[in-house]
Parts: C-alpha cells; structure tokens; sequence
C-alpha cells in the first residue's frame, strides 16, 4: 500500500464505528501494539513535552526509508502515534515531507492535533517531518 | 438543604437561566462540570452585553454626548454595585483589570515598586502560576526575597511553618483564598491577622473564592483582593482588583496612558484620582457593566442555600468517587468547596478527561497551572470535577456512569 492507500485503510477500519466511544477503544487497542522506545533511549533529545501528555520519538533512516519507534505516557496519545507511525514507516522522506497526512482529520481527530499543546502531537508530527526532510 | 421537591423547584430555576447547559456536545447533554476554570453565563448577563452593543456602546468618561454619559453611568453604577457587594469602603478602591492575574501583576509592578532588595514576599506552595511567577519576576527586578509556606500531604497549608516563615522583613503574604486545583479553603482570617501583626500586607487571590464564598472586605480586613469576572458569572477578559486608598494612594501607576492622567505635559505629568490612576486606555466598558450584571444574578440567589447545594454535591460526589478501587483524591481538609481533584490508579488523567469528554462530560485534567503541587504529589496531573450551583446529583450519577466505562476501557 503507498502513503495515500495507507491513510485510507484506516479511514475505513473507522467508518465501521458510529460510536465515538469505540472510535477511542479501537486507539486504545493500537496503543497497546505500539513499538516502544527502549527506556534508555528515552532521552530528553527524544522528548516532546505536551501540556499534559509526554511523548518520545526516535527516527531511522535505513536503505532510504524512514522508521518511527514512539511513546507517550497517556494511552489515547499512544494511540494515535500508532496510526502515525503505521502511516508512516517505511516510507521515503519526500513521500513523508511532502504528501498529504489527511486520515487525521477525516476520522475526526483534528482535535488532538490541535495547537492547544496538550498531548505534544501537532508538535509530534512536525518533528516526524523534519526527520523526514533531514534525509532527503 | 434536603433534596426536596422544593429544592429541586429551586435548582431547575435557576438551570434555565443557563442558555449553555441545553446544548449537546458528542451527541450527549452537556454535564458541565469545570467551573473552576470558567462558570457558565446567565442570559441577564448575555443580553446585558448584546444591549450594550446593540444600544449603547460608546466610549466613557470623556464625551459630552447622551451615549457616552450612559455608557458611563452604567459602568460606573456596575462599580458601585461591585463595592457594595463586596463591602469596601468606598467604589474607588475598585479597580477593573482584565482579570485576577492582571490584578496580581498590578500589585507585583507597583506596590513591588516600594519594595527594597532583601524584603520578603511570602506565597504558599499551592500557588496558581499566576500568583508565583509575577513574585518571581520582581525578585529579580527588585532582588526582594520570595519564600514559600510548605503544604501537609493533605494539601491544608502548614500554619507552623507560616508563623516561623513571618518575620519583619515580610512585607507581602500573598495567597489564594481557595486552591484552585485541590479545593481547599484556606484560613485566610487567620492569615491575615497574623501577617498584620509583623507589619506585612496582604493579597488574597480571590479567583475561587468569589463565586462560592460571600466576601466581606472591611470584615476581612486584607489590604488587596483580586478576582475574574469569568468565574462568577461574569465575561472573560474583566476582573477586580480591590486595595485599601492608602496604598493605592502611594502606589506609583502601573501602566500609562489615557483615563490615568490628570494633566499631562513634556515637563510633568500628573496623575487621576483613584480609581482611574490604574485604568489606563479605553477600559473594557461592556464588560464592567456585565460583571455588574452578574453580581445582581448572585445577589437574586439564596447565597446559603447555594452553598449548602454546592456542598452537598462535593460529599455526594466524593462518597461515590470513594468506591471506586485505586482512586486517590487529593486535598483532603474539612474545609473544601465543591472541588474534587483525583486519579484512578496508573491511568493518565488525560486518558480518562478525552473519554468522558466523548461521553459529553466536561473536566479539566491536567496540572491545572499549579505545577509545583503535582510535583508535590510526584504526579503528571489531576482529573478535576467542579461544580456550581446549578450542578445536580443526577449528573454526577451519569458522570460516575461515565467513568466506570472510561475506567473499563483503559484497564
């Protein structure tokens, strides 16, 4: 699947869910999969401090894609990383740099994303981009 | 106050005064439960701001015309009414500000001004941001001291600590009336007595305090108090600040501009009379005189009889949160308003706030501007329900629902 496939196979996976309810129960499972960041590289160069929620996000570029290990210490922002990094890896920098992230918004959780700095996301998403721009 | 016919007659009047509590958030009935950030507005004050706008909107206190004649009555009435709410001496001794953090950076400016490097400012450790970092800035600009009263694990300010905190030195105790994020009344009479006693003034930060406690300042005898409009009923972006005239007198103005002066030349400037010496520019009119409003809402309740309400709804809710398995609640005093901060065992705050949200119940988690207690407590943040006087038991039964789904699906 490309970037855009990608983010329309998690729209659908939520369209099954009138139910705002189980709209997050489905997150919550997704952040229980997440690959953590060991605890020692939880470093402070990984941090990303939120208002309320913490999340830590490490990049790797290997044989010209990009690769995203992330933690948050609230479940639903944990979540959420999920669908980002499910997105996301193993794609090329200028896919991540340049091509629409939409799924975000269109499952209706544009909220999250939103300059309120609660959970650390919105400025999550810029570093996962910049990472990406670093090895174009 | 029984859960009476009566009452409930009482409760549902004064709800449809609340045009916000029958709207739907996520499909559900609004259950607004953070009014220690922000209380809801009554339409009086709604459509006091409308016709304002709507018929009388002018600039005050210089034109010759009807409507800036009204405009300044008005507000200038909304003034009265405030002091005599609040029983200050007389109506110059209150001063609008856009809020309680712009009336403690008021003080922290001027009266910090008569300050001398090595006085001491003496603050709690249950603090609002806003009530810390204005300290924090003039002890660098001024080198003064600012020391903190310790708090007991149960979140009640240590009084030994204070007495032995006290000296000559202190020239300022400023603290909160009520703790904004665990609910706890301090026992600000006793404070202020004492602080007295070694010359020291006192700032009481009235932002809780306002909506759940009568105030009587002459009784009280502080010699600053602040508060928000927004939180009593009231619009954002206004707010009180009372001083006794004999320090306001000696204050030097805080911020210039037009309504502050007297006569103004390039040789020397003289300056208004009070209260206007500390309101310069164009104040915000429509909201002085919708504050104005509010206080006569407040003034149209059973002031007791909503405290008793208020009450009833912290020990009901507190009783019921008491069952569930892992929940610790913090601030724990015989004195408390109708604040609850909590947590259910590991799970993030932030988790349980963005379910119940999605279940149309509102919250504030988080560390609520008061990071030095959850560092206290060694814990990112609180979940924070807050009621008012037109909160139910009915919605803390579907709050309580609310949350042992939201406990269910986070295990």
């Amino acid at each position: 699947m490309n970037y855009t496939e990608k983010q329309n196979s998690i729209i659908e996976d939520f369209s099954m869910f009138d139910d705002w309810m189980e709209k997050y129960e489905l997150i919550i499972d997704l952040g229980k999969e997440i690959e953590l960041i060991p605890t020692e590289d939880k470093q402070d160069d990984q941090l990303i401090e939120g208002c309320q929620s913490r999340v830590w996000l490490k990049s790797n570029y290997k044989n010209g894609k990009m690769f995203y290990y992330a933690d948050s210490d609230a479940i639903i922002t944990k979540g959420i990383i999920s669908l980002l990094i499910k997105v996301m890896n193993g794609e090329k920098p200028k896919t991540i740099a340049q091509e629409e992230l939409f799924f975000i918004k269109k499952i209706g959780l544009q909220e999250h994303l939103s300059p309120t700095r609660a959970n650390g996301l919105l400025e999550m998403v810029k570093r996962m981009k910049l990472d990406a721009i670093k090895n174009i | 106050m029984m859960d009476t016919p009566k009452k409930n007659t009482i409760i549902e009047g004064i709800r449809a005064q609340f045009p916000i509590l029958t709207q739907k958030v996520n499909g559900r009935n609004l259950i607004y439960f953070d009014n220690a950030a922000t209380s809801q507005k009554p339409k009086s004050v709604i459509d006091r701001i409308s016709s304002y706008y709507e018929k009388e909107n002018a600039n005050i206190h210089r034109g010759v015309h009807t409507l800036s004649q009204e405009a300044t009555t008005s507000y200038e009435q909304a003034r009265q009414k405030i002091s005599s709410y609040l029983n200050a001496r007389s109506e110059s001794e209150i001063i609008f500000t856009k809020g309680t953090t712009d009336g403690i950076n008021l003080i922290a400016s001027s009266f910090g001004e008569l300050l001398n490097p090595g006085d001491e400012v003496l603050i709690s450790a249950m603090e609002h941001h806003s009530n810390i970092v204005p300290w924090q800035l003039l002890e660098t600009r001024k080198k003064i001291k600012l020391k903190v009263i310790p708090i007991h694990k149960s979140g009640e300010i240590d009084l030994k600590e204070f007495e032995n905190l006290l000296n000559k030195k202190t020239k300022l105790v400023s603290i909160t009336h009520i703790s904004n994020s665990l609910g706890i009344i301090n026992p600000i009479d006793e404070i202020i007595h004492k602080s007295h006693k070694v010359g020291a003034k006192v700032l009481i930060d009235g932002a809780q305090s306002i909506q759940h406690e009568k105030i009587d300042l002459q009784e009280l005898d502080c010699d600053f108090f602040v508060f928000s409009g927004h939180k009593v009923y009231g619009p954002t972006g206004i707010g009180v600040l009372y001083g006794k005239s004999e320090l306001l007198n000696i204050m030097p103005p805080y911020q210039g501009g037009g309504d502050m002066i007297e006569k103004v030349s390039f040789e020397k400037t003289t300056f208004n009379v009070l209260p206007f010496k500390f309101e310069a520019g164009t104040p915000n009119i429509v909201g002085g005189i919708a504050l104005g409003t509010a206080f006569d809402f407040i003034e149209s309740l059973n002031f007791e009889e909503c405290q008793v309400h208020e009450l009833e709804l912290l020990r009901y809710a507190e009783e019921q949160l008491r069952s569930i398995s892992g929940i610790q609640i913090f601030g724990n005093s015989k004195n408390k308003t109708s604040v609850i901060s909590f947590n259910v065992g590991n799970i993030h705050p932030f988790d349980i706030g963005t379910l119940l949200d999605k279940q149309g119940i509102a919250v504030r988690t988080g560390h609520h501007c008061t990071q030095p207690i959850m560092d206290f407590y060694q814990i990112p943040g609180t979940i924070r329900v807050s009621f008012s006087i037109y909160n139910t038991k009915s919605e803390i039964d579907l709050f309580m629902a609310a949350l042992n789904k939201s406990i269910q699906i986070l295990s």
